[in-house]
């Protein structure tokens, strides 16, 4: 048991998976247990080979491409925009606390109202092009990024600042070699959540109206009842959150090897 | 008891009847910094009373002085280094730094923090050189003086490494280069070689009393090691338990200089002076401990 690695474990899983769905869902290999028709269960749930024939297609015709690059450009503008406003203000209500004390109530109205519905206004303010859908990710980036800026900011070490200070640091200084590293490195920890929350916003947006895009093509499956096309949109989106998700931790991993707790002791 | 009460008010009395104490270099006539009447009183906060941590207390260090100042845990030691670098304000009495009077930051100490002060998102290097950055001192240049410091306090070769992957002695060391590159004219430490072993505890405190003697700086040096206050210092002020801390004795230390600190624990002056100091602060480390305990209670 102990010989067999970790990951071969996973992709077992993954194949039973997927052999499950197959033998569930195409017509006539199991009986029906559930369904009074032999092809309802293909109808509700896809056929996994069906599924990977169209992601083949997508691929070889080059069809998925363009919608996937409109995609991550979504994603990547919603997620820097996001980030750099939520640093900017966070950074500011920090140091701040007069405008914080003012701005407080807002933030958590404005963080508690579900931004999702904010969709079809911006569709109404920017378009059915990209902008709408940056502009939906971006709010969803935005309150992450800031409420860990502004955490970062208050729990700079008191020492780390006074000592900075009697090094000689100016007021700018302070700002630019104290706390935005204190608060980048917060920036950093909720790297992967904004990550998500920016193609969240992508792909909601263009679900709910775009002529381009990941989200645009399973909506325009799910109107033709292409249950199969909305399923292989819809591994494609995961594989592709996966691929941003490790891109994210390498980024980290290169920017954040100050940190402690991650220390590792070789075995000899 | 009563032999120690006597000696230590013989002491005080020789202090205050003779408060501008004699210089122990008779070079010395400029004073580096002062301390005048300082009292501290730390605001009530949700809950706490209002807090008299130093009270009345009255300090001066002569140019080129190695005073120490050794109390009770709890006191207000750190409290009156603080006010000396100008980043806590006195309720009351003021501190003047080479004749001026010190508002805002004062600009020509040095301090090293009783606490971790480095920033852990700079290398050792980078944290040793941030000074000379903040005065905007080219970077080249920047970088190798701060690889020379990291070599004068044994640490060549481990500029690359982050805070966390450095030994708490290490991160000392960081921080005493981080100090001197900046060559203060004053340096306020804050039981800065408490957390070394006896070895390199004793290495460092000979390479600061060679860097004292060749720059002739000026130091306030915290501890609550009384034979480190001993062997480095010119003069040693003991403070009072809190609150409302103040000096209670204050003895020149007229060892010979050069000092090896190894052996000057050896000799019978050493000896004779550690007894006379200890006497004077037995009973207010006592009361200290009392009071911090009781505070635990409550
Ligand atoms: N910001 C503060 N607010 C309230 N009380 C404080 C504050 N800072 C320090 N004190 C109190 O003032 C007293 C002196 O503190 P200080 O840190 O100066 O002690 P210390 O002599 O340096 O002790 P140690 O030897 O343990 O470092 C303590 O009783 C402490 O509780
Ligand atoms: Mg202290």
């Amino acid at each position: 048991m102990k010989k067999i690695p970790l990951w071969i474990w996973q992709i077992l899983l993954l194949v039973a998976l997927f052999a499950a769905w197959h033998i569930l869902t195409v017509p006539g290999l199991a009986p029906n247990f559930f369904f009074d028709n032999n092809d309802k269960a293909a109808f509700f749930f896809g056929e996994p080979l069906r599924i990977f024939t169209a992601i083949w297609i997508w691929f070889v015709d080059g069809e998925i491409y363009p919608h996937l690059w409109v995609t991550l450009q979504e994603t990547v503008l919603a997620f820097v925009i996001g980030t750099l406003c939520g640093l900017g203000v966070g950074l500011w209500l920090g140091l701040a606390p007069l405008a914080s004390a003012i701005a407080d109530p807002y933030i958590k109205a404005a963080n508690a109202m579900p931004r999702v519905i904010l969709a079809p206004i911006f569709m109404v303010w920017f378009g059915l092009g990209i902008w709408s859908k940056v502009a939906l990710g971006v709010t969803l980036v935005f309150f992450i990024v800031f409420f860990n800026v502004y955490q970062g900011v208050k729990e700079v070490s008191p020492v780390v600042l006074n000592n900075a200070r009697m090094l000689g640091a100016s007021k700018a200084q302070l700002l630019r070699y104290v706390y935005l590293p204190s608060a980048t490195s917060w920036v950093f920890s909720s790297l992967h959540t904004s990550v998500g929350m920016a193609f969240v916003g992508a792909v909601v947006g263009e679900y709910l109206g775009s002529a381009k895009g990941v989200g645009y093509l399973i909506h325009q499956a799910e109107g033709t009842f292409d249950i199969n096309t909305v399923f292989a949109g819809i591994l494609v989106l995961t594989v592709f959150a996966l691929l941003l998700d490790y891109v994210v931790t390498f980024a980290e991993n290169r920017l954040l090897r100050w940190r402690p707790g991650q220390s590792e002791t070789e075995r000899i | 008891m009563s032999v120690d009460h006597k000696a230590m008010h013989k002491t005080v009395s020789n202090v205050v009847s003779n408060p501008l104490h004699n210089p122990p270099h008779n070079t010395m006539h400029r004073t580096a910094m002062s301390l005048r009447n300082l009292t501290v009183t730390f605001a009530a906060k949700s809950g706490n009373a209002s807090y008299t941590a130093v009270k009345d207390t009255t300090l001066d260090i002569a140019d080129g002085e190695f005073v120490s100042v050794v109390g009770p845990t709890g006191c207000g030691k750190s409290t009156l280094l603080n006010i000396a670098a100008g980043l806590l304000r006195a309720s009351a009495g003021e501190v003047t730094v080479l004749g001026e009077p010190l508002s805002g930051i004062n600009t020509r100490a040095g301090y090293m923090f009783q606490a971790e002060s480095l920033m852990p998102w700079r290398s050792a290097r980078d944290n040793v050189m941030a000074g000379l950055q903040f005065r905007g001192i080219a970077r080249m240049d920047a970088i190798k003086r701060a690889e020379e410091w990291l070599e004068r306090v044994g640490l060549a070769g481990f500029g690359a490494r982050y805070p966390h992957q450095l030994s708490g002695g290490m991160r000392k060391r960081v921080a005493l280069a981080q100090m001197l590159i900046l060559d203060p004219k004053i340096m306020l430490m804050d039981e800065p070689f408490s957390a070394l072993d006896v070895q390199t505890r004793q290495l460092m405190e000979n390479e600061l009393l060679a860097l004292w003697e060749t720059d002739k700086k000026s130091v306030l040096f915290i501890t609550h090691d009384l034979e480190e206050a001993i062997s480095l210092s010119d003069r040693v002020i003991v403070l009072s338990a809190g609150p409302a801390t103040h000096p209670i004795g204050e003895f020149i230390i007229d060892l010979p200089r050069p000092r090896d600190v190894a052996e000057i624990r050896m000799t019978p002056r050493f000896l004779e002076l550690h007894e006379q100091i200890w006497s004077a602060m037995k009973q207010e480390v006592l009361k200290g401990y009392q009071q911090t305990r009781n505070k635990l209670v409550a």
